[in-house]
């Protein structure tokens, strides 16, 4: 059957040049993200300077940029976190799925579903694994138990952590190693089954065998997520995402295609930043 | 530089400060035993004192002028009363109290004035509460001097240092654990249930034995609400009249100088007291041991 699709398809593209453009419309990626003249304030100081950032459907989208300029506060604007410091401000307007999330009337839990965050430091809490994987399906009112242990074992598998800790799902996750931590982290991510996978320098605190085993699990995830990932490894970004962002000071100084913008970059200050060349 | 050097090598030089190490580590040891010194004394005081006074019909016996037959049924019948009323109204109230100061109230200038008056209230003097539990609650609210006018006292009086505590406790509680609660689209009420309190718990009930230990051998605040520690019925509800273990103390303390037997009552009282303390302190200690493993 499958065959046949496929020759079905190459024939069409084959004999008619209008059907191969309506196929390549169709595969066309759907903005998720649509950030529209962003700016942000904590208290006072301006954080995040009129950010306008299209971030498309099932891709892994990098931002870099130096320290303080602006990653964190952008990724949590995202799924709206960054609320929680007290004193924060925004104008403009994101919209997620064409809804505007900054606006008042949407509800942050819901986002919050549909957009789930790893962070920097492995955040796993001080639980048992088990526990910590069906604390998602739980808040949102999962009680039966065979679907928990259903989607513990989806979620750890998912995560590339269900071999190591498949005899130790009772055992508490502080006696994991960094790196098993922040994919148990991941994994608990995954089980409230979001569309989003927002990582805020998840390898960071990794040594670089936990991080190349990271990094294999985001390209296998976004087969299946839209990934945005702040990372302030050069190497990491240009190995694993689609595009990407360059900030400074709280400004998108360049966004676009991963390759080209490490190979020609178009600003003069992306190019010295990613050459290390910056003051 | 080489002549610093010389300096700082010098011989002498470290030996002073090695010394002057070794003197103040003495100091702290020396206060720590002043303490525990002065708790040997009290406790071989009040076991020399009472022990032989301390038998079974002591506890089951009721009040009598006859130090012979004289028991404290009475007074431990109604110190568990009274604990019974303090200990779910101030574990409700004050920890309520300590979620809403430190996750739901704003920062501001009501905040930090409601969070000021909390802690001078911890300050007060127990004989203020004393007056304030007679106008309010055995006048005001005419219950007379009953166990829930004694309890909801002493509820009062050590709110302040369960509220405090528990803020400190709350507060403790990592803000990483917070995060990612509420990056799975927790409520900040399931984010409370589920993470916070669980773990600031253990800290929780540190505070609260702290404000048991004092609500239970309070004095100051029951002679002004006038509890009386004669021969009357045994409390069998919040509005019984009722005597508790401080009273019979202070009353057989103050009588000694008549009956010299007395004393040795007292004293006897003070070792149930004590050991009603330590029990206490062991379940709060279980609970909480069990709950940093669980949890
Ligand atoms: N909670 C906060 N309150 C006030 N200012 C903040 C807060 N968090 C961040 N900022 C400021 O906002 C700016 C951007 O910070 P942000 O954390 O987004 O930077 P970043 O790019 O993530 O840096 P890093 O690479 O070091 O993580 C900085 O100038 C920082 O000082
Ligand atoms: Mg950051």
């Amino acid at each position: 059957m499958s065959t046949l699709t496929e020759k079905g398809i190459k024939i069409d593209l084959q004999t008619s040049q209008d059907d191969k453009e309506a196929l390549s419309q169709i595969k066309e990626k759907s903005v998720i993200y649509d950030t529209k003249n962003l700016d942000l304030w904590y208290g006072n100081s301006h954080a995040l300077k009129n950010i306008n950032l299209e971030i498309l459907e099932n891709e892994v989208t990098a931002i870099i940029g130096p320290s303080g300029c602006g990653k964190s506060t952008y990724i949590k604007t995202l799924n709206r976190m960054v609320e929680l410091v007290p004193g924060v401000s925004t104008s403009g307007s994101i919209s997620y799925k064409n809804k505007n999330i900054l606006d008042k009337s949407i509800k942050v839990e819901d986002l919050r579903t549909q957009v789930g965050m790893v962070f920097q430091k492995p955040n796993p809490f001080p639980k048992s694994i088990y526990e910590n994987i069906v604390y998602g399906p739980r808040i949102h009112g999962i009680k039966k138990k065979a679907i928990l242990d259903e989607i513990v074992e989806k979620s750890l598998r998912g995560a590339a952590i269900w071999d190591e800790v498949k005899d130790r799902l009772h055992q508490n996750a502080y006696g994991l190693s960094g790196g098993q931590q922040q994919r148990i982290c991941i994994a608990r991510c995954l089980a409230v089954e979001p569309d989003v996978i927002l990582m805020d320098e998840p390898t960071s605190a990794l040594d670089p065998i936990s991080t190349l085993k990271i990094e294999e699990l985001m390209k296998e995830l976004k087969k299946q997520y839209t990934i945005i990932i702040v990372t302030h490894n050069m190497q990491q970004a240009a190995r694993i995402s689609d595009k990407t962002v360059f900030m400074l000071n709280g400004e998108v100084v360049e966004f676009s295609e991963t390759d080209q913008l490490f190979s020609n970059p178009s600003d003069k200050r992306t190019e010295d930043y990613i050459t290390g060349r910056f003051g | 530089m080489a002549k610093s050097q010389a300096v700082m090598r010098q011989p002498n030089k470290i030996n002073a400060r090695v010394r002057i190490n070794t003197f103040w580590k003495s100091i702290f040891f020396l206060s720590t035993l002043f303490g525990l010194f002065v708790l040997a004394i009290l406790i071989y005081r009040v076991v020399a004192d009472g022990m032989a006074w301390l038998d079974l019909s002591f506890l089951t016996s009721r009040l009598s002028t006859d130090p012979n037959t004289a028991g404290i049924s009475g007074a431990i019948l109604g110190t568990l009363w009274v604990m019974l009323v303090v200990i779910p109204v101030t574990l409700i109230v004050g920890v309520g109290t300590a979620i809403y100061l430190e996750m739901y109230a704003k920062k501001g200038f009501m905040k930090s004035i409601i969070e000021t008056n909390i802690a001078n209230l911890a300050g007060v003097p127990s004989i203020v509460y004393g007056l304030l539990g007679l106008t309010v609650f055995v006048r005001l609210m005419a219950f007379g001097n009953v166990v829930l006018a004694g309890g909801l006292t002493l509820s009062l009086l050590v709110l302040p240092i369960l509220v405090v505590s528990a803020q400190e406790a709350l507060r403790a509680v990592p803000g990483y654990l917070e995060e990612a609660s509420y990056g799975m689209g927790a409520t900040k009420w399931q984010t409370i249930r589920r993470i916070i309190l669980p773990a600031a718990i253990p800290s929780i009930l540190t505070g609260a034995i702290l404000a048991m230990s004092r609500a239970i051998g309070e004095t100051a605040p029951l002679t002004v609400l006038g509890i009386p520690a004669l021969l009357i019925p045994l409390p069998g509800g919040l509005f019984d009249t009722f005597t508790a273990l401080p009273m019979q103390i202070y009353y057989w303390t103050l009588d000694s100088s008549l009956v010299a037997e007395y004393a040795n009552l007292a004293a006897a009282t003070i070792i149930v007291l004590l050991v009603i303390l330590f029990i206490l302190n062991s379940i709060a200690i279980f609970i909480r041991n069990k709950y940093q493993q669980s949890y």
